[in-house]
């Protein structure tokens, strides 16, 4: 189990003061000049030492995506936008970031924002968290009045401006490009790749999308070392992790752990295990809606981290985790998730546009009994179609569940099929369209 | 995707107040020059919670603002689903239906919203409140969750129960104020009910910290080539 002293965010909770004084004595903004000091390709460096893979669901390597950038800055300025977006049902940690230790998360953006030769950073926030907006803010004006960004950051010679840019309740907007789509004062619709933002993103300018958690944790990674942060975790799945768990625990939480902890250790230990004990599991969502259920049999033992998790045809995401005990009706719960992307679609891609509300019905049916059993076989395909057929992933995300349920809980399918003819004396569905 | 349409009843005019024209002219600051078309969302945002809701003259007024064509505006203000393109109620409670609520009871909650105020989307004829079943508020932990949006506030009202409910929404309607946040006593915010399991060492908080540095780990090495 992680130690306190091995923690990033010390205020997850908002035991503490938010405030910039009490945070500058938890460490944050703690020698950021001499960080900028060393220059942009040595904080790229220690970034990618540290093996931090992405936080916002993809765990693409940061350090990398940051050296994508151009080397100079030439006719266009660069960006940082940082994705706020938090918006994958299960997950809630970035909130408790910009909520609770914003001047961490602030500092990161200075730091990324350098190491990019950026001197502008918008923040993306979802706009329902309204709240959590205020409280950036206000840690932003803090930060400006203390000259820790703004004209001269930390007096340092960089100008650096950081904006805090808000949706308006789009799931979708947390897909890079339909985040930058939105940012420009369009709808969140998800461009085509190439050209991909380092190249031509926020206003066609080079730009990078990181997630709130990515940057935040930077600072601290660089002021501890690479290797420090390099040493917790499995190897390419380093670090720690905020994890978000809820459902059907007895105690449901946020907390900071290290990567590869087992998933039964992290929900015994933190969240006072599940409700009606460990035998009582049903199944476990381990990373946000998109990624595929696992049953208790792989949760015994499953680690959670990138590599482990896609080892048993899931995978970690944003590691909000999700806990069904044996109440639970797992179609059902499937089927209010096909309805979440069938709700959250943004339209542009036939398959997605019309598969995720065709699943949708589909499921609903199943979750009644109100289906034929070839059907399984037809969602089966119909998700398999919509899968790596649209722009974004948001099509992958809708199917991957329904492909996970089918996959391990298949037989509670075909017996709720059964139950219900033979409720009706055993005749078959007549006449139903597929719909 | 989410169907969503213009009220029939629209007004015949918009107007920012003095104090949101200026609001508006300091946000165009934060873009580059050309680039006030992003100021679209937190513009009608801003608008929804000047009049409650959007309606068609303030797209239009808005759109010649930002110098869009004003298909434009309507084209976002129909895409974002916080965006009320109809009235709502003085407080609009919108509960969390997704599935990691749901299955902490969300349910039940909507039944109380059922029973007490009315089917999804109707103000009550006293003009007080309204609901409506949104996707996942990014609260998961302290499901099953619910905003309450006014003119001056969108707080989060979390871990309720059916009861608790039912008192917030009676308390609403007679305009009392209710605490935000948690209503669980064993909790503060996402920590885990009862005591924590982290976050307890006070060397954490005793400011050493923030003693300086010195020498950053790793300084002496140079930056790999290109």
């Amino acid at each position: 189990m992680l130690q306190d002293k091995d923690r990033i965010f010390t205020n997850l909770y908002g035991r503490h003061d938010a405030g910039l004084e009490a945070a500058k004595r938890r460490g944050a903004w703690n020698g950021t000049a001499d960080i900028l000091a060393m220059g942009p390709e040595w904080i790229i460096d220690q970034v990618k030492a540290s093996g931090l893979r992405g936080r916002g669901g993809a765990g693409f390597p940061t350090g990398l995506k940051w050296s994508f950038m151009p080397k100079e800055v030439k006719d266009r300025p660069h960006y940082l936008v940082v994705n706020a977006d938090e918006s994958e049902p299960g997950t809630c940690k970035d909130r408790d970031i910009m909520r609770h230790d914003p001047h961490l998360f602030i500092e990161g953006c200075l730091v990324a924002s350098f190491a990019m030769k950026a001197h502008a950073c918008y923040i993306y926030i979802r706009g329902e968290y309204v709240d959590e907006r205020i409280a950036l803010q206000k840690a932003i004006d803090e930060a400006y009045a203390a000259g820790l960004v703004g004209r001269n950051a930390c007096g340092t010679g960089f100008d650096f401006d950081v904006y805090v840019h808000h949706g308006a309740g789009a799931y979708i907007c947390g897909e890079e490009t339909a985040l930058l789509e939105s940012l420009e004062g369009k709808k969140g619709q998800p461009r085509l790749k190439p050209p991909f933002p380092a190249g031509a993103g926020l206003y066609g300018c080079p730009t990078t999308v990181n997630n709130v958690e990515s940057i935040a944790v930077c600072p601290t990674i660089i002021r501890r070392g690479a290797e420090w942060f390099a040493s917790m975790g499995r190897e390419k799945n380093a670090g720690t992790k905020v994890f978000c768990i809820s459902g059907h625990v007895n105690r449901p939480c946020n907390v900071e752990e290290e990567m590869s902890i087992p998933l039964r250790q992290l929900i015994e230990e933190h969240c006072g295990g599940v409700r009606g004990g460990w035998d009582n599991l049903k199944a476990v969502i381990p990373g946000g809606s998109s990624v595929p259920m696992l049953p208790r049999e792989i949760c015994d033992n499953v680690l959670m981290d990138f590599d482990a998790l896609r080892d048993v045809q899931s995978g970690l995401g944003t590691a909000a985790v999700i806990v069904m005990d044996k109440t639970t009706d797992v179609v059902r719960a499937i089927a209010r998730i096909a309805y979440f992307y069938k709700h959250e679609s943004c339209g542009q891609c036939t398959p997605c546009r019309e598969g995720t509300g065709w699943m949708w019905r589909v499921l609903s049916r199943m979750a009644e009994g109100n289906a034929e059993t070839s059907e399984i076989d037809k969602l089966l395909d119909v998700a398999g179609q919509v899968e790596g057929h649209t722009i974004c992933a948001l099509g992958d995300a809708a199917a991957w569940p329904i492909q996970g349920l089918i996959r391990h809980f298949r037989h509670e399918i075909e017996d709720r099929i059964n139950a219900y003819r033979s409720d009706r004396g055993g005749v078959s569905m007549a006449g139903v369209a597929a719909e | 995707m989410a169907v969503r349409r213009p009220a029939k009843d629209q007004p015949a005019s918009f107007e920012w107040t003095p104090e949101n024209a200026a609001w508006c002219a300091a946000q165009m600051k934060k873009y580059p020059a050309g680039r006030q078309a992003s100021c679209v969302i937190p513009f009608l945002w801003r608008g929804q919670k000047q009049d409650g809701w959007i309606s068609i003259p303030m797209m239009e007024a808005i759109a010649e603002q930002l110098s869009m064509p004003y298909i434009r505006v309507y084209e976002v203000a129909s895409f974002y689903t916080m965006f009320n393109l109809a009235p709502v109620g003085e407080r609009f409670v919108q509960v969390c239906g997704t599935t990691p609520c749901m299955l902490r009871g969300a349910n039940s909650l909507k039944d109380v919203c059922k029973r007490v105020i009315g089917p999804e989307n109707r103000v009550t004829d006293d003009g007080k409140l309204s609901w409506l079943e949104v996707e996942c508020l990014g609260a998961c932990v302290n499901a099953p969750m619910i905003q309450v949006s006014t003119r001056d506030s969108d707080h989060y009202y979390e871990d309720l129960t059916p009861e608790i409910l039912e008192d917030m929404l009676a308390a609403f309607r007679a305009g009392e104020a209710v605490k935000a946040g948690t209503a669980n006593p064993q909790r503060h915010t996402s920590d885990p009910e009862g005591d924590d399991t982290t976050l307890m060492d006070p060397s954490l908080y005793d400011g050493s910290r923030a003693r300086p540095i010195g020498k950053l780990p790793n300084s002496d090495t140079k930056p790999a080539a290109g």
